[in-house]
């Protein structure tokens, strides 16, 4: 078993003339939790695509737990799982035949007891028999995190998961990949523009912009080393004139 | 391939089907339409016409056999549909699933899929108007095996348009079978089509099921080796569609599509 979880090895993804990510390089260390930042269209999301096997790289390789998820995806990805807040379950199933369906995709031993567990978990009990596509989007949000809790992924990817719900569910669902990370082998990658979420959660974020890592650190220390206030000031800064900051 | 994430796609189907009585009903509906108009058709060719055929045997087994080919292909465009509407891709393909297993598990919803709506067919035209399917004696089992190959192979080249050019590409894909049965002589035999239709008839394999089932009615038996050179076809076929998907895929991965399915296009 190689120590990093997730090794990006020059990244590239080209979409005809356009660059979308651009000799990405980056690994993801156990227990860690790292925090993909950038504006919109900086490409987080095609990142994660790629890591997932969903969008080919033009270049460059993705190494989950040393297995390179082009030559051998399904291996590769079964040490996964991921939230994302475009990619909700399917509503017309209940929630709890969501789970048993995504339970057999990912291969869950003693998936029933897993199911009860992670509906206690998530307190989604009382839906367990009620089709995802009437709950609310804060409940959707929560199911979309049991389904990704449900193989205990080496890797978990979560794209804005917290993007839809309450502060105070937010906190809770925060705690508990803490917890994940801090009591497992595994390793998280988040993505949020919640930056006070990103500084409380995240042992070290990278931000990306047009495709690039600009920066790479511990959140609560990288805003003082580019002479900004808070995390979201030295977004804003990133966001807007990124090369001054390179001139850094 | 992992029997577990066939199950798995299986059994979202089994769900849908169980959970919702618009769509188990949509599985016997137009069949059963179907073999009402050409039951009483046929029924009223056998009374007023002079010709000596046997029209309830011909037309009605024909288009029993030809619901049955729509049905195997509906159980797999309908399945590949139904994770288009519910935005259901990332999802699956971010797992571990892989492309066999789930063309697999479509394979499993259109065998249960066509085997209830060939049971209810059955029992229809049987009740109704006196027509037993088992009239084809042995050579059933071999006509069954290529419609149902062949109506594989369509659903496939169905989810390749689908993947390929969007959910637009609805429209293109209902009406496949349509197109098709000009060319196999679904109602009349290949003989009367021109030669150019012939030819092309020839290289589809529904073509022998129902010139072999017009032979068998008309007392001539069928000759075992065309059957099988259908099955053979059968066979090709599938394996190029299922190629076909794989090249689809792949361009689907390469673009971004599979992440992106909405936009139709990413190139």
């Amino acid at each position: 078993m190689t120590s990093s979880i997730l090794e990006l090895r020059k990244v590239t993804k080209v979409y005809g003339e356009t660059v979308a990510v651009s000799e990405v390089s980056f690994t993801l260390r156990p227990k860690e939790i790292l925090g993909l930042l950038g504006p919109n269209g900086a490409g987080k999301t095609t990142t994660i695509d790629m890591i997932l096997g969903v969008l080919e790289p033009t270049g460059g390789e993705i190494l989950i737990d040393g297995i390179d998820v082009m030559k051998n995806r399904s291996e590769a990805v079964s040490r996964t799982n991921f939230a994302a807040v475009y990619a909700q379950v399917p509503g017309n199933l209940t929630v709890a035949q969501n789970l048993k369906i995504f339970g057999l995709l990912y291969g869950v031993p003693n998936l029933k007891k897993r199911i009860g567990d992670l509906l206690a978990e998530f307190d989604l009990e009382r839906f367990k028999d009620t089709k995802c596509g009437v709950l609310s989007s804060g409940e959707q949000t929560r199911v979309s995190l049991a389904k990704a809790m449900l193989n205990n992924p080496r890797l978990l990817l979560l794209d804005e998961p917290t993007a839809s719900l309450d502060p105070s569910t937010a906190q809770i669902i925060r705690k508990k990949i803490k917890e994940y990370a801090a009591n497992g082998t595994g390793g998280v990658l988040w993505t949020s523009h919640n930056m006070h979420e990103v500084a409380e959660v995240c042992d070290r974020i990278l931000f990306l912009s047009h495709g690039k890592i600009l920066l790479e650190g511990n959140p609560k220390t990288l805003p003082r080393e580019y002479g900004k206030a808070n995390l979201e000031e030295l977004f804003i800064t990133i966001a807007r004139e990124p090369l001054t900051l390179e001139a850094i | 391939m992992n029997i577990r994430r066939i199950y798995a796609i299986f059994l979202r189907q089994l769900y849908l089907l169980r959970g919702n009585i618009p769509r188990f009903l949509q599985i016997f509906t137009w069949t059963t339409v179907d073999i009402i108009l050409w039951g009483f058709l046929t029924k009223y060719l056998s009374q007023s016409g002079g010709s000596g055929l046997r029209f309830i045997p011909i037309l009605l087994g024909a288009v029993l056999l030809w619901n049955f080919l729509g049905q195997v292909m509906q159980g797999i465009s309908m399945s590949f549909m139904e994770d288009s509407w519910s935005r259901n891709f990332l999802n699956f393909f971010g797992s571990p699933l892989e492309i066999s297993e789930y063309i697999t598990g479509f394979v499993l919803a259109g065998i249960a899929r066509s085997a209830l709506a060939l049971i209810v067919m059955i029992l229809f035209t049987t009740l109704a108007f006196g027509f037993s399917i088992f009239i084809y004696g042995s050579s059933l089992a071999l006509f069954l095996g290529i419609l149902f190959l062949f109506g594989i192979t369509l659903g496939i080249v169905a989810m390749c348009l689908l993947l390929r050019f969007g959910p637009s590409a609805e429209w293109l894909v209902w009406p496949i079978p349509a197109f098709i049965s000009p060319f196999v002589g679904v109602l009349y035999p290949l003989e009367i089509l021109p030669h150019w239709m012939q030819t092309i008839g020839h290289f589809l394999p529904p073509s022998y099921v129902f010139e072999g089932a017009r032979s068998i009615i008309s007392g001539n038996g069928f000759s075992m080796p065309t059957l099988l050179f259908g099955m053979g076809l059968s066979f090709i076929y599938l394996f190029f569609a299922y190629q076909l998907f794989k090249r689809v895929y792949r361009k689907a991965l390469r673009t971004g599509l599979i992440a992106r399915y909405s936009a139709e296009t990413m190139t």
